[in-house]
């Protein structure tokens, strides 16, 4: 996070509840912006292009102190619901945590990223030193081994690939396409879950991956989904 | 480590810095060739049987397994002055120059053999006479011939001349080695030179050629200088414009550092872009004075050739090109000085008082705040092996690198094989069991450990393990993300293997 993100954070702030007011005037969506995740409108939606993954699972956030290595591994370590390392929720699903109740939440995104900010900014909820969990499932016609998780993330993140820990980055930082890369994994056929959590200081916070193939390629066309015929 | 790197080290407190090419290096001494590597007037390097050859004045010659080691080789069929190779096809044809009746009453011979192996049967040199001359009064000193295929057509050249008068050019037969016509007109593409020899690079011949004096140790004022024209017969001018028919010449490689008097360029072209160069030095300072042979990088800046240096011991920072971001151990960084908040306890953002005095937000901390002690901020770094990453360089101790050329492990053409550690510790560079990037916690020897540093044509490094070496698909360091580095295909038009060496 910049110097100047801090100081302008009242102006964005402004800014931000005007978009929403015409946001909901239009009628358009809830969540107050172009740059905001939408609900999906199929059941599937596939890796397009340039690869990212643009539907996921998203649970309100948490809230979070720290940036280091250290401080963002513990937090990920934290118990903060059951099975947070191998759940595949439902979109609506609830949690409790710390005594609040959270929700999952579907999503889609036009963009290379995902953007929390307005994601939580959307539903009245803290952006600023807190913690997403994000959940989506990709599904393989056949297994792929030599692959890569590219990702970008502000700030902090951890990744996990089916359930084993792939990336971390840490640190304040801005989302940069395939900043974070992990070791060559493989894909397994059929549904390959993807988990990762985003851990914010202040302003402004988003995410973006895609898978790279041997040659650094992004894959493409791979079914996306966030999971409900995989339960 | 051979004992010219602990002559060379005796200078080390001696040097300043300097800027070589695009990066900046402390002046800790270059790599320099090992063995026996005394000749005058070496000729382009050749490779025959995975071995590197290449024949000097007065019969001698050297070879090398691997480019850094070098030996004395065999004496060829006919010696003489300042020769010239070329490997076409499956000869290699060998030209040589003679002054019988005294300059500039020279001529050049052609001699050829099908292996420069002298255990393989092919090895016999066959006699091709006489190639070109000249009788003593004209304009020209057949000497020092510097042979040239031209890529754009697989035409054959030979360049010569020393000093009276011309530097001339002859069409040659690929097949044979031999004048196509003797009696062509001789084109006269340069003056008042020797050790002639061309070059093309994207569309451009370039005619390199040593000026000043030589022989006489220290005091021979040898210099390597070139011109470029748009066809092999000239017009070759200098930066300036000024045709090497008339003296012209933009200085490619003067005296420097350690050694004096460079000449006899040949080019040595390893494919995948790596392109390097030899010369000898009239006066290698710490072999007591004596003519010797070196290999070094060939760079390219603004369309001309540059003469880069081997690599020097010392601590870097390792950048990539293409990210921007440093290589580093995959542990918590400390900042140096220690950590701060971004603002001073109770003080509001931009509030009275930020920036204002010592302790304030923008003041500091007061002092010099020395170098990070890596011995502080790794007590919590995990024993065994550590993952490799980038990030923004940030002057912390997991991302200072100690490049040190390792004894006894072999190396490639211009320098040796080396062992890269984070500065003040043995934790090691190296390549995992998985074929990522590794640190073990010390470095015991292993291919896997040694690197291979060549310096890519725009002043870049590309660094490979020795294991890959050698191997038919070139693995390479390669930044894959803005975070991470792996190993991967060598992409020569690429930036993803292309690394920066800076000084920390």
């Amino acid at each position: 996070m910049t110097m100047l993100r801090n100081i302008h954070i009242p102006a964005v702030v402004v800014l931000m509840g005007s978009i929403v007011a015409m946001a909901a005037a239009s009628g358009c969506a809830s969540h107050g912006s172009v740059h905001s995740p939408t609900r999906p409108a199929s059941a599937e939606t596939a890796l397009r292009a340039a690869g990212f993954i643009q539907r996921w699972l998203i649970l309100e956030p948490i809230g979070a102190n720290g940036l280091t290595d250290s401080a963002v591994q513990a937090a990920v370590r934290k118990d903060y619901f059951p099975n947070q390392l191998t759940v595949v929720p439902h979109d609506g699903d609830k949690v409790t945590v710390g005594g609040t109740e959270l929700t999952w939440h579907a999503v889609d995104t036009n963009e290379y990223n995902v953007n929390l900010y307005y994601f939580a900014y959307g539903l009245g909820k803290p952006t600023s030193n807190v913690l997403f969990w994000a959940v989506t499932v990709v599904d393989c016609p056949s297994e792929m081994s030599g692959v890569r998780l590219a990702i970008g993330s502000n700030a902090a993140s951890v990744w996990w690939v089916n359930g084993k820990e792939v990336i971390g980055i840490y640190g304040d930082r801005q989302t940069v396409i395939d900043d974070g890369v992990s070791k060559r994994l493989t894909l397994e056929k059929g549904p390959n879950i993807v988990r990762c959590a985003i851990v914010n200081g202040g302003g402004a916070t988003d995410f973006c991956a895609r898978f790279l193939d041997g040659e650094d390629k992004p894959l493409k066309g791979l079914p996306v989904s966030v999971g409900d015929e995989y339960r | 480590m051979n004992s010219i790197f602990h002559a060379r080290l005796l200078h080390f407190a001696m040097s300043i810095v300097v800027m070589m090419g695009f990066v900046v290096f402390l002046a800790s001494p270059a790599f320099a060739l090992d063995g026996q590597v005394q000749i005058h007037d070496p000729s382009t390097i050749v490779q025959c049987n995975g071995k590197f050859h290449t024949y000097g004045t007065g019969g001698s010659s050297l070879v090398s397994e691997d480019g850094w080691t070098w030996r004395r080789g065999v004496r060829p069929a006919r010696a003489g002055m300042a020769p010239d190779v070329i490997h076409l096809g499956d000869r290699y044809f060998q030209y040589i120059g003679s002054n019988p009746g005294g300059q500039p009453h020279g001529a050049i011979n052609l001699i050829w053999t099908r292996s420069l192996d002298p255990n393989s049967p092919d090895y016999k040199w066959e006699d091709g006479g006489v190639i070109a001359s000249s009788d003593g009064i004209e304009f020209c000193n057949a000497i020092d011939p510097g042979a040239f295929l031209d890529p754009t057509d697989g035409k054959l050249w030979l360049v010569y001349g020393s000093y009276f008068g011309y530097i001339r050019l002859v069409h040659l037969d690929p097949q044979t080695g031999k004048r196509i016509n003797p009696n062509d007109k001789l084109v006269d593409i340069a003056i008042n030179c020797e050790a002639a020899i061309m070059i093309y690079r994207d569309g451009w011949y370039y005619l390199l050629a040593t000026h000043g004096s030589c022989c006489r140790g220290a005091d021979s004022g040898y210099n390597i200088r070139v011109g470029h024209a748009r066809k092999v017969s000239g017009p070759f001018l200098d930066h300036t414009g000024l045709d090497m028919l008339q003296g012209g010449g933009k200085l490619f490689l003067g005296s420097g550092g350690r050694v004096i008097g460079p000449g006899h360029f040949g080019l040595l072209d390893l494919g995948d872009g790596v392109q390097k160069f030899s010369c000898h030095y009239e006066a290698d300072l710490d072999r007591g004075g004596a003519s010797v042979m070196d290999i070094r990088p060939l760079l390219w800046k603004d369309g001309w050739p540059v003469a880069g240096e081997n690599f020097r011991e010392g601590t870097y920072e390792i950048e990539s090109v293409r990210t921007g971001t440093a290589l580093e151990l995959a542990v918590e960084g400390v900042p140096v000085g220690g950590r701060r908040s971004r603002r001073p306890p109770g003080a509001a953002p931009g509030g009275p008082g930020a920036g204002g005095g010592p302790g304030e937000m923008f003041a500091g901390q007061g002092g010099v705040i020395p170098p990070q002690d890596v011995a502080q901020v790794s007590t919590n770094w995990p024993a065994g092996n550590i993952d490799i990453r980038m990030a923004n360089y940030m002057c912390q101790a997991q991302q200072k690198w100690t490049v040190t050329p390792v004894a006894n492990a072999g190396g490639y053409p211009g320098s040796p094989y080396v062992r890269i550690t984070i500065a003040g510790t043995d934790r090691t560079l190296a390549v995992g069991e998985d074929g990522e990037l590794v640190a073990l916690p010390a470095f015991t020897g292993g291919h896997e450990q040694l690197w291979r540093l060549d310096q890519l044509a725009d002043g870049a490094w590309r660094i490979m393990p020795k294991f890959a070496s050698t191997a038919r698909e070139s693995l390479v360091l390669s930044a894959v993300g803005s975070s991470f580095a792996t190993l991967a295909k060598f992409d020569p038009a690429g930036d993803k293997q292309r690394w920066l060496f800076k000084t920390p």
